[in-house]
Formats: structure tokens, C-alpha cells, sequence
């Protein structure tokens, strides 16, 4: 919270209906905090989902679980913790006012998330030319198990929410990369990298509950 | 909270200027100064307008079905017909109406007036809750256009998986919607917590706020559950994913969880507005202290949170097991000891009270009528071997429509009575108005109360074709609801006729201790012209006027100080 | 009070109705008590406590520990009451007897069939022995359906993915409304059926004679009586008003223009394939939800409803 600058600098980001830049930040933070805590509930859903299924029918998981391929799926557990240290990296510069290297670090974090997003692409493709479609499409035989359609509708579900995640994240980045270049962010108000921030290590968090619960059943 | 810098506030009093030349009303000008207005005040008038919209076209709806069912056989329209608009007076009347209602439309106006604030936390999303509920409402109005949806507002799968009509397009409608009840929760709760004015504790906060913060919590934790069971669903429609699809393996009575976990808070979301606004109508029109402030102000928190644990109520015979019936029904009775505290609450409030039966007062009182049989109505479905019984018949029609039309819609009609003159600044025909609460209220009964005699004899619910021995009941509760259509129209005439012939209306007519009556009718473009200082809580009646009327002597002043009691 | 409440409810006929029905009547007497003080109450203070004049002052009464003590304790022992009640009366309808006459059950959009254990099946129509429990094994061929017999205060989801069981004991011969009540969908509200209450001995009789068929009713009348007891009524009208299906009249011989595009006539052999395999021709314009009659029919009552079908021509 150290909003610590000149009086005049305060008032240009402070809106109207707020005392001052203070109450202004911590209202944006509680809003972004009470909006994760909807996101969360929202893919709670789908793991309710997974866990009732997985319970009815443990052996599915199994089998399915073996389709998945574990290196692509670590490799993108890494490429998304690397991604989160370098929007956590990227907010530290933008507090202390360097904006270049902020930059910088919110490119990388794009580049990251369109890694996850092209690996994520050839594990699709590679399922989908199998005959791996979610629910009716389904086609593929190699798994013994008459409703293994159902374990790939979960898991397109679930990874399908969290790609739009990671899509609308790079959205978020990108436009901070633009608010930064244009000055608009600084040591004196970084409420929206913050925000941005917050909202990818959610979706970075979400990914390392969803690699284990997906990939690595035994 | 900051409440620890221990700062002195200058303060002192401020009259109320009787006769505003500037208002929120003339503020700005043009059609697009409302459309994309970020003022809270406007906002919540462009919600008001948008559910009235939505009541009439609901209400039209219910009134065909009424008709319809003046036979026991076809009588104006066709099976099909009616089913898709049983289904579209249910989805209307609930995602549409009744949710935003309260909330959206007298919440988004006076929460941030009730605390002294200029705006909600984040105005342009408010904005954006908005205009995201008419992108909702398109999406229903395409699903109409497009065949209209046939299953129920609940789209039990898997009938909606299997019918012929526009599904997708109704949930995403749905999720949009919740979407946008979602941003107005958020707002509230930011705004209760970081932007209330200097003085105003917990404590001291009205309890309609209360209640649209137990709302709020509800609307967080909800909704978006609510939001991806409808995109499972629709999933389900277009991929065949299978989760809710019997014929894939998929579980019914899952959906059913799925659906009635959001659901069944969604119906707290509906009613504890209203609590609120009850609240304010009793106090303010007996003139009294409210009657245990802790009991009420917490009561609606606990029913938020109980509410979370009751969905399976709606599933008795649904086939889940019957052990988790046994333990919702055990929970279900206990959100009745929380909302029976607040009538007898409500009730001990008008003891030794100077009550003068206005408008607002009546529709209190209508409300403590019907809301009461509603609640106990509500205990005896919540019973096991009743409910088995009365499960899907007219018994369940009649008890919701007593809690949710003459709980909520009847405290709406009350609030909107009692702000009527702070929004609009104009009083409404107090004789008009008093003759069509009496018109509401009898025309209700007739509609409803036939129907709880229909279903205990067992009439089941969403029949098209009855068995001639409800004929009488059934026209009976029709003509009910002709007269209770009337009874609304006569309310949209003298409503509108006074916004135009009306008298000017005082700052503060009912004499009320809260904040939103210590600014000018209608209140000016950020509502207050000081930053409101608060010494006594808002149903403080035996405190002296003028000490309401206090604000921060100097601009410039913080936020959060504590008090120095200084009068001027 | 008592005849209110007996207005309010069907006519007693199972072993179960007296329990639900004391719970009912308790809560309608202990409700209406507590209303009716509520509201009397607030009468008096209104009458009472009118504003006199604008100057009025009212006393400061913030709360009072007895008073809140007591109503909240109290209402906790009522509703502590209420469902222990309840659930003694759940326990009751969940727990069928062992020796219960197992009947079973399968909903269809849109009509009920019911399978004795000898073997023999009627749609629409059920028949049961009194004072002898009988237990529904009930399973949904396609959506969610619900069985409910107002007079004997039974009710229980039938779904299409397990078996649902309920049961009841008929304590008076006669017949009784059975309603479908879970929404399935254009004729929900025509899901009907009847529940024969017969005695032991009658029951016994109509197990050996009644599921057999007449063989001296003229065809086409046996096909009339089928069309009303198979449930084809729900979908198919008289008088040449669309249903949800075509409607029986002058359909005979007519050109029947399929989705495929492809036309048939209406002979006896295309109408019977169409109860038999009602998905497999449809005629374009109509959806595609029919049962299939297969094995709920008997080749008699099939040429019947064929014969019936031929004899409507304006």
C-alpha cells in the first residue's frame, strides 16, 4: 500500500467518488479478491463434477488418464510457474517506477502464456486426430472402458475453461503492456497490474490443481 | 478498517434545500446521459424501468396461463404454447424480474446514498451490469424468437437435453444474467466495506443494507455455480458431452444438485432484499426504534448461510438417497427460526409506536400477512411425508408465489411507495394508493389461496388439462388474477400521473432518521453537497432531527476518523 | 376446522394417508394458531397505537432478553416436532414391507405400463389387490417422469438411469387418479392412469381372466377400448385435429409424406410397423418421440386398433 507520492500526482488516477488514493486501491483490490473468490466457485463446479465422476468410476480415470501425455502437461505446469513469477517480477518494477524492464517482464508473460497455449493446441490435435472428441464425437477405441467419452468431456471442459482463462490473461497483459507504455502506470498507481496479476495466478493456480487431478492418476 | 487514526472532525449541521434547481434528474441531458450514465442514481431508475418492463411482460404471460386454465380442457392455446410459457413466466419473472429487483433497481439507488457515499465503488461496472442484464435479455429474446424453450425454468435434464426447442440460447441467457448479478454483488460488498462516511459503524448501518449485503454474499457464492451448470448444460446440448445425459452415462439427479445448489440461495437473493426494505417501512411509519437490530441485522447473514445447506429440500423424491433427505429437511427447518425472529421483531417494533397507515405502511402489513402463510406453508412442504405428497402440485405454486409475490414483489411495491417521493421528487396519490394495496392484496389471496387447496387435493403443477373437479378452484383463481392485473395497471396510472401532476414532494416526508431523506427530493448529482458526518443510527427517532443532518464542516477531511461530537 | 382440512385433502385409501394427513392437519392448526396470533396482534397495535398526533414520542425498546429467549426456543421445538413427525412418516413410505406384490412400473412419454409378476402388462391402467402391500419397481424409458396417487399420498421420480421403488397399502376398493408429476414434456398433463382397487378374490380372478382378451368383442371395438387404455389418445385425436401426432381420422390409405422425403400409403402394414417401430417412418411435421408398442400389445389388440383405425372415415 505505499501510495506514498506528491498530492498532485494522487488526484489525476483518483476518481471522484473516493476520500483518496488509499481507499481507492484497497476498494479495487477487495473487488479483484471477491471476483477470484466467484472464479474459484465457478471451476469448484467442474471439480465437483470430476470428483463425483472420478468416485463412480475410479477405473476410468485410470485408464483415460494414461491417453494424457505427462511430459506436455509438466512441461506446461512449468512454462505457467515461470509465467507467474514474471507478472509477480513485472509488478515489482512498476512499483518501483521502472517501467522499461515491467515491460519487459509483461512480454515474457505473454510469451509464456502463448507457449502454454501452443502446447495445449498440439496435445488437442493430437487427441482430436485420434477420434478424441468431447461426448458424441467421441470415436477413439484404445481405452477399455464403455464411458470413456465421459472422462474427456470433463477434461475438455476443464482445460477448455482455463485456455479461455489463459486467453482473456494475455488480453489483460497485453493492454497493461499498452497502459504502461502510455504512462499511465506508475509507482503512484499500479492498482491494475496488481488486479491483472491477481487474476494470472488464479488462472496459474487453477493449471497446477488441474495437471495433477488429469495427468498423474495411478 | 481505519477507523484508528484518531483524528477530530469539525462538523455542523446543513440544511436541506426544500427546492433543488440542480438534481441527479437535470444533472446531464440527452437519451445517451442515461444510457451510459456511470451515476448510480440513474442507474438504478434504468434498472427500475427495465424490471417493470419485464413484470408487465411476465404478468401478461401469467395471465394468459390463467386463462387457459378457465378449462378443463384446451381452451385459448395449445399444449406446446403453454408449456413454453409456463417456462418463459418462470425464467422471465425470475432471472429478469425478480433477482435484479430489489438489489438492482431501489439498492443501486439508495446503498450508496444510506451511507453517504457519492457513487458505488466501481461505477462504470455498475454501468456494465447493466447493460451485461440487456445482453442477457437479448439472448432470452432470441431464444423466444427462435422457438422459445419448453422445459421448465429449471431445465431438468434430460428433457432439455432432448427437446426440440431453443435451449442454448435461453442458458446462455442465464449465464449472462447471473454474469451480471454477479458485478452488482460485488459492487455492494466493496462499497459497504470501504466506503461507508465517517461515523458509520456497522452498527449504524440501515438495515436494508444489512440485508443487500447478505444478498451480495449470497450472489458471490451462488451464482457461479448457477453459471456452469447452465454451460454444462449447454454443453451437453451441442457436444453430447454426456455428464447430465442418461443415454451417455451421465447422471439426471446430478444436474439436479448442480442446479439447485444456486437455485435454492437464488431464492434468498429474491427475499432478503425484502426483509430489508420491511425494515425501514416499520420503523420509519411507527416511529420507533427498531426492535432488536443485532437479531435482524444477523438473521439475514445466518438464513444467507443456512440457505447454502437446504438445496436437496427441492429433491425429496427425486431419488437421491433418503438419508441426505432426512438431514435437508432437518436443515431446512432452520432457516424458519431466523425468518420467524424477524417478523416477531418487526411485529415487537410497532409495540408503543405512533403508526400511521400510508401507502408503505399497508404494503408492510400486507407483507407480514402473506410472507407469514408463505413461511409456514414453507414448514409444512419442508416436513418429509408431507412434501411427498405435495411435492410438484399447486401447493408449491401457491407457496412460492406467496413468498416470492407476496413477500418480495409486495415489499418492492412498499419501497418503491416510500422512496417514490426521494427518486422522482413528486409525492404520489396517497388515496390512489392506498385503494390498490387493498385491491392487490384481496385480488393475491384469490389468485393463490384457491391454489394451496388445489394442490393439497392434488393437483400437480404444469398441467395444461386437469380433472374437472379443479374447474372451480381454477376459475376462481383466475378471475383473482384478472382483478390483480387490474390492481397493477391502476398502480402504473396514478404512479405514472404523478410524476407529471404530482405534488412537489419534502426532502423528508415520513420523517425517516436515515441518510437518503437528509438531502433534497430529488437528491443532487453526487446526493450530498458535504461529506455526511453520522452520530446516531438511522432508526434513532427519539434523537432531535437536526442532529441527522451533520456533515464535515471542511472539505479536504479524510475518511474513517472517528467522531468528535460538535455541534454548530 | 376439521372439515377444512378434510376439504383441503383427497380421500384417505392407504395405510400411509392417516400418517401424512395428522402431520397436515397439526401444521395447518399449530400454523394457523401462530398467524392468527400474529395477526391479531399486530391488529391491536395498529388500532391501538395510531399516530395520535405528528408530535407523537415513542419509548425507546431496543430488545428484551425473555421475549427474543422464547421466540426463538419456541419455534425450535415446534419445527423439532414437524420433523420428527415427518420423518417418521418418511420412514414409513421408504421402507416397503417384504412381502410386498412387486409390480413393475416403466414411464414413457407418454404412458404408463405396468408388468405383473405372472407376466402380463396393462398400459394405463393398473390393478391392485387392497389391504395387501404393493410395491412400484419403476424405471423411465426416456425423460424424468413422476408417479403420484393423490389418494393413496405416494410420489416418486422414475428415471431413466436406475429403479426408484415406492409402495402403498389400498385400504378401500375402487379406482384412483395416478398423475404423472415431473414435466415431460406436450402432453405431461395427459399422463394419466388408473388405479382399480380390487378385492383379493377379484384381483385373484382378474389375474387368471383379465389380461386375457376378449375374443368375442368385434375388432374394431376392442381396438377403440385399446386406444383409450394404451394411451393413444394422449398424442392422437378423432375428430382431425393434430396432436402431437397425425390424427386417427381418415389417416387410413392416405399418402404419408416421411422426413426422408420418401412417401408411403397408409395401408395396414405401414400402420402396424408404426407401433411397432414408430421412430423408424415418421411422417414429416411430427416429432419424433412415439414408444414403440412392441410387446406391450397383443396381436390382437394390434389388428383392433389397425380395424379401428380403418373404420374412421368422415
Amino acid at each position: 500500500m505505499g501510495n506514498q507520492i506528491a498530492e498532485a500526482d494522487k488526484k489525476s488516477h483518483l476518481q471522484h467518488h473516493f476520500v483518496d488514493s488509499d481507499q481507492q486501491f484497497e476498494s479495487s483490490k477487495l473487488g479483484m479478491w471477491i471476483f477470484l473468490v466467484t472464479e474459484v466457485l465457478m471451476f469448484g463446479g467442474l471439480f465437483v463434477a470430476y470428483i463425483i465422476y472420478r468416485s463412480w468410476h475410479p477405473d476410468l480415470f485410470y485408464l483415460a488418464a494414461k491417453e494424457l501425455d505427462t511430459a506436455l502437461g509438466a512441461t506446461n505446469t512449468v512454462v505457467l510457474i515461470a509465467s507467474s513469477l514474471t507478472i509477480a517480477l513485472a509488478i515489482r518494477a512498476v512499483q518501483l517506477d521502472k517501467i522499461r524492464s515491467a515491460i519487459n517482464y509483461m512480454a515474457a508473460t505473454v510469451a509464456l502464456a502463448g507457449t502454454f497455449m501452443v502446447i495445449k493446441y498440439f496435445e488437442y490435435t493430437d487427441k482430436f486426430a485420434k477420434g478424441i472428441f468431447p461426448g458424441a464425437g467421441y470415436t477413439y477405441d484404445g481405452i477399455d472402458h464403455d464411458m470413456a467419452a465421459n472422462f474427456f468431456s470433463i477434461y475438455y471442459m476443464m482445460t477448455g475453461l482455463h485456455g479461455i482463462h489463459v486467453v482473456i490473461g494475455m488480453g489483460l497483459i497485453t493492454w497493461m503492456i499498452i497502459k504502461a507504455k502510455k504512462g499511465f502506470v506508475h509507482s503512484g498507481y499500479y492498482t491494475p497490474v496488481e488486479n491483472t496479476g491477481l487474476f494470472w495466478h488464479l488462472v496459474d493456480i487453477i493449471w497446477i490443481f488441474l495437471f495433477p487431478l488429469l495427468y498423474l492418476i495411478d | 478498517m481505519a477507523e484508528s487514526t484518531a483524528k477530530t472532525l469539525k462538523i455542523r449541521e446543513f440544511p436541506i434545500d426544500e427546492n433543488p434547481k440542480h438534481t441527479y434528474l437535470n444533472a446531464e441531458k440527452g437519451i445517451l446521459s442515461w444510457l451510459l450514465t456511470v451515476d448510480h442514481k440513474r442507474i438504478g431508475l434504468l434498472y427500475l424501468g427495465s424490471i417493470t418492463l419485464f413484470f408487465f411482460v411476465g404478468g401478461v404471460l401469467a395471465l394468459l396461463l390463467r386463462t387457459e386454465l378457465l378449462t378443463p380442457a384446451q381452451s385459448i392455446i395449445d399444449a406446446d404454447t403453454y408449456n413454453q410459457i409456463f417456462t418463459l413466466h418462470g425464467a422471465i419473472m425470475i432471472f429478469l424480474f425478480i433477482i435484479p429487483s430489489i438489489p438492482a433497481a431501489l439498492g443501486n439507488f439508495f446503498l450508496p446514498m444510506m451511507i453517504g457515499a457519492k457513487d458505488v465503488a466501481f461505477p462504470r461496472l455498475n454501468l456494465a451490469s447493466w447493460w451485461i442484464y440487456i445482453l442477457g435479455a437479448l439472448f432470452a429474446l432470441y431464444s423466444i424468437i427462435s422457438g422459445a424453450v419448453d422445459t421448465g425454468w429449471t431445465f431438468y435434464t434430460p428433457y432439455s437435453v432432448q427437446t426440440g426447442t431453443a435451449v442454448v440460447s435461453m442458458t446462455m441467457a442465464v449465464f449472462v444474467l447471473g454474469f451480471s448479478s454477479i458485478l452488482t454483488g460485488l459492487n455492494f460488498i466493496v462499497t459497504l466495506h470501504k466506503l461507508r462516511s465517517p461515523g458509520l459503524t456497522w452498527s449504524k448501518m440501515p438495515l436494508f443494507l444489512w440485508s443487500l449485503y447478505a444478498t451480495a454474499i449470497i450472489q458471490i457464492l451462488a451464482t457461479p455455480v448457477l453459471a456452469i451448470t447452465v454451460l454444462l448444460l449447454a454443453m451437453e446440448r451441442i457436444f453430447g458431452i454426456g455428464i447430465f445425459d442418461p443415454t451417455m452415462g451421465g447422471d439426471p439427479v446430478l444436474y439436479q444438485h448442480f442446479f439447485w445448489f444456486y437455485s435454492h440461495p437464488a431464492v434468498y437473493i429474491m427475499i432478503v432484499p425484502a426483509f430489508g426494505i420491511m425494515s425501514e417501512l416499520i420503523s420509519t411509519f411507527s416511529r420507533k426504534t427498531i426492535f432488536g437490530y443485532w437479531a435482524i441485522a444477523l438473521s439475514s447473514l445466518a438464513i444467507a448461510f443456512i440457505g447454502f445447506l437446504v438445496w436437496g429440500h427441492h429433491m425429496f423424491v427425486s431419488g437421491q438417497s433418503e438419508l441426505s433427505s432426512v438431514v435437508f429437511s432437518f436443515l431446512t427447518f432452520f432457516v424458519g427460526v431466523p425468518t420467524g425472529i424477524k417478523i416477531f421483531n418487526w411485529v415487537a417494533t410497532m409495540y408503543k409506536g405512533s403508526i400511521d397507515l400510508k401507502t408503505p405502511m399497508l404494503y408492510a402489513l400486507a407483507f407480514l400477512f402473506l410472507f407469514t402463510i408463505g413461511g409456514i406453508t414453507g414448514i409444512m412442504i419442508g416436513a418429509l411425508s408431507v412434501n411427498v405428497h405435495l411435492h410438484d402440485t399447486y401447493y408449491i405454486v401457491a407457496h412460492f408465489h406467496y413468498v416470492m409475490m407476496g413477500g418480495t414483489v409486495i415489499a418492492l411495491l412498499g419501497g418503491l411507495h416510500y422512496w417514490w417521493p426521494k427518486m422522482t421528487g413528486r409525492m404520489y396519490s396517497e388515496f390512489w394508493g392506498r385503494i390498490t394495496c387493498g385491491v392487490i392484496f384481496v385480488s393475491f389471496n384469490m389468485t393463490f389461496l384457491p391454489q394451496f387447496i388445489m394442490g393439497s387435493q392434488g393437483m400437480p403443477r404444469r398441467y395444461f388439462n386437469y380433472v374437472d373437479q379443479f374447474q372451480g378452484l381454477h376459475q376462481f383463481s383466475t378471475i383473482g388474477s384478472y382483478i390483480l392485473g387490474i390492481g397493477f395497471v391502476m398502480m402504473a396510472v396514478y404512479l405514472v400521473w404523478s410524476l407529471f401532476k404530482g405534488p412537489k414532494a419534502p426532502s423528508n416526508p415520513w420523517r425517516s432518521r436515515s441518510l437518503e431523506w437528509m438531502t433534497s427530493s430529488p437528491p443532487s448529482h453526487h446526493n450530498f453537497e458535504y461529506t455526511p458526518v453520522i452520530l446516531h443510527g438511522p432508526y434513532d427517532h427519539h434523537k432531535p432531527m437536526r442532529e441527522f443532518r451533520m456533515g464535515v464542516a471542511q472539505e479536504a477531511a479524510g475518511h474513517g476518523e472517528t467522531v468528535e461530537h460538535e455541534k454548530t | 376446522m376439521n372439515r377444512i382440512i378434510e376439504y383441503m385433502l383427497p380421500p384417505q385409501r392407504s395405510t400411509l394417508a392417516s400418517e401424512v394427513d395428522s402431520l397436515f392437519t397439526f401444521i395447518n392448526v399449530a400454523g394457523f394458531i401462530l398467524f392468527a396470533g400474529i395477526m391479531i396482534t399486530i391488529l391491536i397495535f395498529v388500532i391501538k397505537y395510531r399516530r395520535k398526533s405528528e408530535d407523537d414520542v415513542t419509548p425507546v425498546i431496543t430488545h428484551n432478553s425473555i421475549l427474543e429467549v422464547s421466540w426463538t426456543v419456541i419455534p425450535i421445538i415446534l419445527i423439532l416436532i414437524v420433523f420428527s413427525w415427518g420423518f417418521r412418516g418418511f420412514l414409513m413410505l421408504s421402507s416397503p414391507p417384504s412381502d410386498a406384490y412387486e409390480i413393475n412400473v416403466t414411464a414413457a412419454s407418454w404412458l404408463w405400463e405396468f408388468r405383473y409378476p405372472n407376466g402380463g402388462t396393462t398400459v394405463n391402467e393398473v390393478f391392485v389387490p387392497v389391504d395387501r402391500p404393493v410395491k412400484f419397481i419403476m424405471r423411465s424409458d426416456d425423460v424424468l417422469h413422476s408417479l403420484y396417487i393423490p389418494d393413496f399420498r405416494i410420489k416418486m421420480d422414475v428415471l431413466p438411469n436406475r429403479y426408484t421403488t415406492t409402495w402403498f397399502q389400498a385400504t378401500s376398493t375402487g379406482e384412483a387418479i395416478l398423475y404423472c408429476t415431473e414435466y415431460c414434456g406436450t402432453a405431461h398433463s395427459d399422463m394419466l392412469a388408473t388405479v382399480h382397487v380390487l378385492s383379493i378374490e377379484e384381483f385373484e380372478e382378474w389375474l387368471e381372466t383379465g389380461l386375457e382378451v376378449d375374443e368375442d368383442m368385434p375388432l374394431a371395438d376392442l381396438g377403440r377400448q385399446t386406444y383409450t387404455s394404451a394411451g393413444c389418445n394422449a398424442c392422437h385425436t378423432l375428430d382431425g385435429a393434430d396432436r402431437i401426432g397425425p390424427s386417427f381420422l381418415n389417416l387410413y390409405n392416405t399418402e404419408r409424406e416421411l422426413v426422408d422425403g420418401s412417401v408411403v400409403t397408409a395401408d395396414e402394414d405401414y400402420l402396424r410397423r408404426s407401433i411397432l417401430e414408430p421412430q423408424a417412418e415418421v411422417t414429416a411435421g411430427y416429432p419424433n418421440n412415439m414408444p414403440s408398442y412392441a410387446g406391450r400389445l397383443n396381436e390382437r389388440q394390434i389388428d383392433g386398433l389397425i380395424a379401428f383405425i380403418k373404420e374412421l372415415q368422415d
